[in-house]
């Protein structure tokens, strides 16, 4: 996949060859299950669990920003429960998946492509191919399942503190009471508003690790390179997850 | 054995090896010297498959390596062990955990591991040092490790990659004295890549020099020391000299 990404110039049976052979590495890695199942669960420690502060962090601001920008907008015009439904809608279907996503897309990203273009200038992935491991099976496949399972737990982590803070923030700040807030959570609520975020965070999570493996695996030139890769890969997973979250309005809504 | 056929490589407009021919017989250590950047490294990398020839073949025990699928490569990886330039240690891993991959790979149980493990590192006399990480060894002990992760798969072939670049005079006797007791004692086949000229003379049978892409000469270590051959003797009594004028003194063949 590395050189189907790094050589966009190349003729369309070139292409057409290296996409087939991606497709057949992807696959034997799929199948290795020996090799990779024993590494998914410390890397959705690694790539989750301790993502897990940076993502409520973000969520808790964005909560009480929503809320006081809510504020402003409706005085006047609108009932005020209005802002639990905004804050509501706006925290589960979009600002909840896409910041976290945003947030994990640095941290993870640069992660994964940070340490296999480590792996990758020090020959360690030439080291794992002698010993017979086909690094598709052995990094690409346990960071990817890692992050599409681990990017919606982290991801509905956000969405309940987003709005647990929007809503202490409406009753301190806003003379909201919890009733009224309630009231416009539940006004437009659907059950789709959750799963639509959980569905795009996962493919968030396997656009930013994919990115990450990807690059940190196309990874020449020694630490120069490790820090271009790096940034590289950190762009294309937001860029991805924008690309994706456009898709998935357009298909879903 | 190994023989590369005519084998051609360019990265991208640099000719590294241009017509590149060699056989390499079981039993004995071949040593590969050359220039640095003469193409020693990438003419090992290709006996294992890492990077595969533009034109040519390279054969190991009759098998076209370009021509093996994924579980043919990995069924010939297992009968090569590599010791790479720096040695290519997993940092993530112990230095048992380094050697019981590719172990594990093999399917071994884990009696048969922890045995292959101590018998080892007592071979490259490192007894004791299962539980040390990459990071809290010296260069010279890196090295061990990385030949000790080789041997433990009792492999027929032993590709080393500069394995004393780097270190001092003593260490590297010490390195020389391994790469001699593990042909000794594991009877395997050696091909060691260097242009420490008296790092070949110690632990080598014959002497292949690479230049220009191809083989200028290969011999017994005594037909090596006596050549007549400019461009051999200057590189092995470590004479500058400018090949161009070799060639227009018509000293050079």
């Amino acid at each position: 996949m590395q050189q189907v990404i790094a050589s966009p110039g190349a003729s369309l049976p070139q292409f057409v060859t290296r996409v087939g052979r991606w497709g057949v590495e992807t696959g034997r890695a799929v199948s290795d299950v020996r090799t990779w199942a024993p590494h998914v669960i410390p890397q959705m420690r690694r790539l989750g669990v301790d993502s897990i502060p940076i993502a409520l962090f973000i969520a808790t601001f964005t909560g009480i920003v929503l809320s006081l920008l809510s504020k402003y907008i409706f005085t006047g015009a609108v009932p005020m429960y209005f802002v639990g439904a905004l804050v509501g809608k706006t925290i589960m279907m979009e600002l909840g998946p896409v910041l976290t996503g945003l947030a994990l897309a640095g941290r993870v990203g640069a992660n994964i492509a940070a340490e296999i273009g480590t792996m990758r200038v020090t020959e360690q992935v030439d080291a794992l191919e002698t010993l017979a491991y086909n690094p598709h099976s052995y990094l690409v496949m346990p960071r990817v399942l890692a992050a599409i399972l681990m990017f919606p737990v982290v991801t509905a982590l956000a969405v309940a503190l987003g709005v647990l803070a929007g809503w202490i923030t409406s009753i301190n700040l806003l003379d909201l009471s919890t009733l009224e807030f309630v009231k416009g959570l539940r006004l437009f609520y659907r059950f789709k508003d959750i799963w639509f975020g959980l569905v795009k965070s996962a493919s968030f999570g396997a656009a930013v690790a994919l990115a990450g493996c990807l690059m940190g695996l196309a990874t020449r030139g020694g630490a120069e390179g490790v820090g271009r890769n790096t940034t590289r890969a950190v762009v294309i997973g937001c860029e991805a997850i924008l690309v994706l979250d456009a898709f998935w309005a357009l298909v879903l809504l | 054995m190994i023989r590369f056929s005519d084998v051609y490589k360019s990265f991208g407009p640099k000719v590294v090896l241009d017509g590149f021919t060699l056989d390499i017989p079981e039993g004995e250590t071949t040593v590969i010297i050359g220039f640095s950047g003469s193409g020693k490294s990438v003419a090992l990398k290709h006996i294992v498959g890492l990077l595969a020839p533009d034109a040519g073949t390279v054969e190991v025990d009759g098998q076209d390596v370009g021509a093996l699928d994924r579980d043919g490569l990995d069924a010939m990886r297992g009968q090569v062990g590599y010791v790479f330039q720096f040695a290519a240690l997993f940092d993530s891993m112990t230095v048992a955990g380094n050697i019981r991959l590719g172990l594990a790979r093999r399917g071994l149980d884990e009696e048969t591991m922890q045995t292959r493990i101590r018998e080892s590192l007592a071979l490259v006399d490192l007894p004791g040092a299962e539980d040390r990480m990459p990071a809290e060894l010296s260069g010279g002990m890196r090295k061990r490790v990385g030949i000790a992760r080789a041997i433990a798969l009792r492999p027929r072939y032993i590709l080393y990659d500069e394995p004393t670049t780097g270190l001092d005079p003593v260490t590297s006797a010490v390195i020389d004295e391994l790469m001699v007791r593990a042909r000794q004692e594991l009877g395997v086949t050696g091909v060691v890549v260097t242009h420490d000229m008296r790092s070949a003379y110690t632990v080598g049978d014959r002497i292949a020099m690479l230049y220009k892409g191809r083989v200028r000469q290969v011999g017994t270590i005594d037909e090596v020391r006596h050549t007549d051959d400019p461009v051999v003797r200057n590189f092995i009594e470590g004479r500058p000299f400018d090949p161009d004028r070799l060639v227009t003194q018509g000293a050079e063949a």
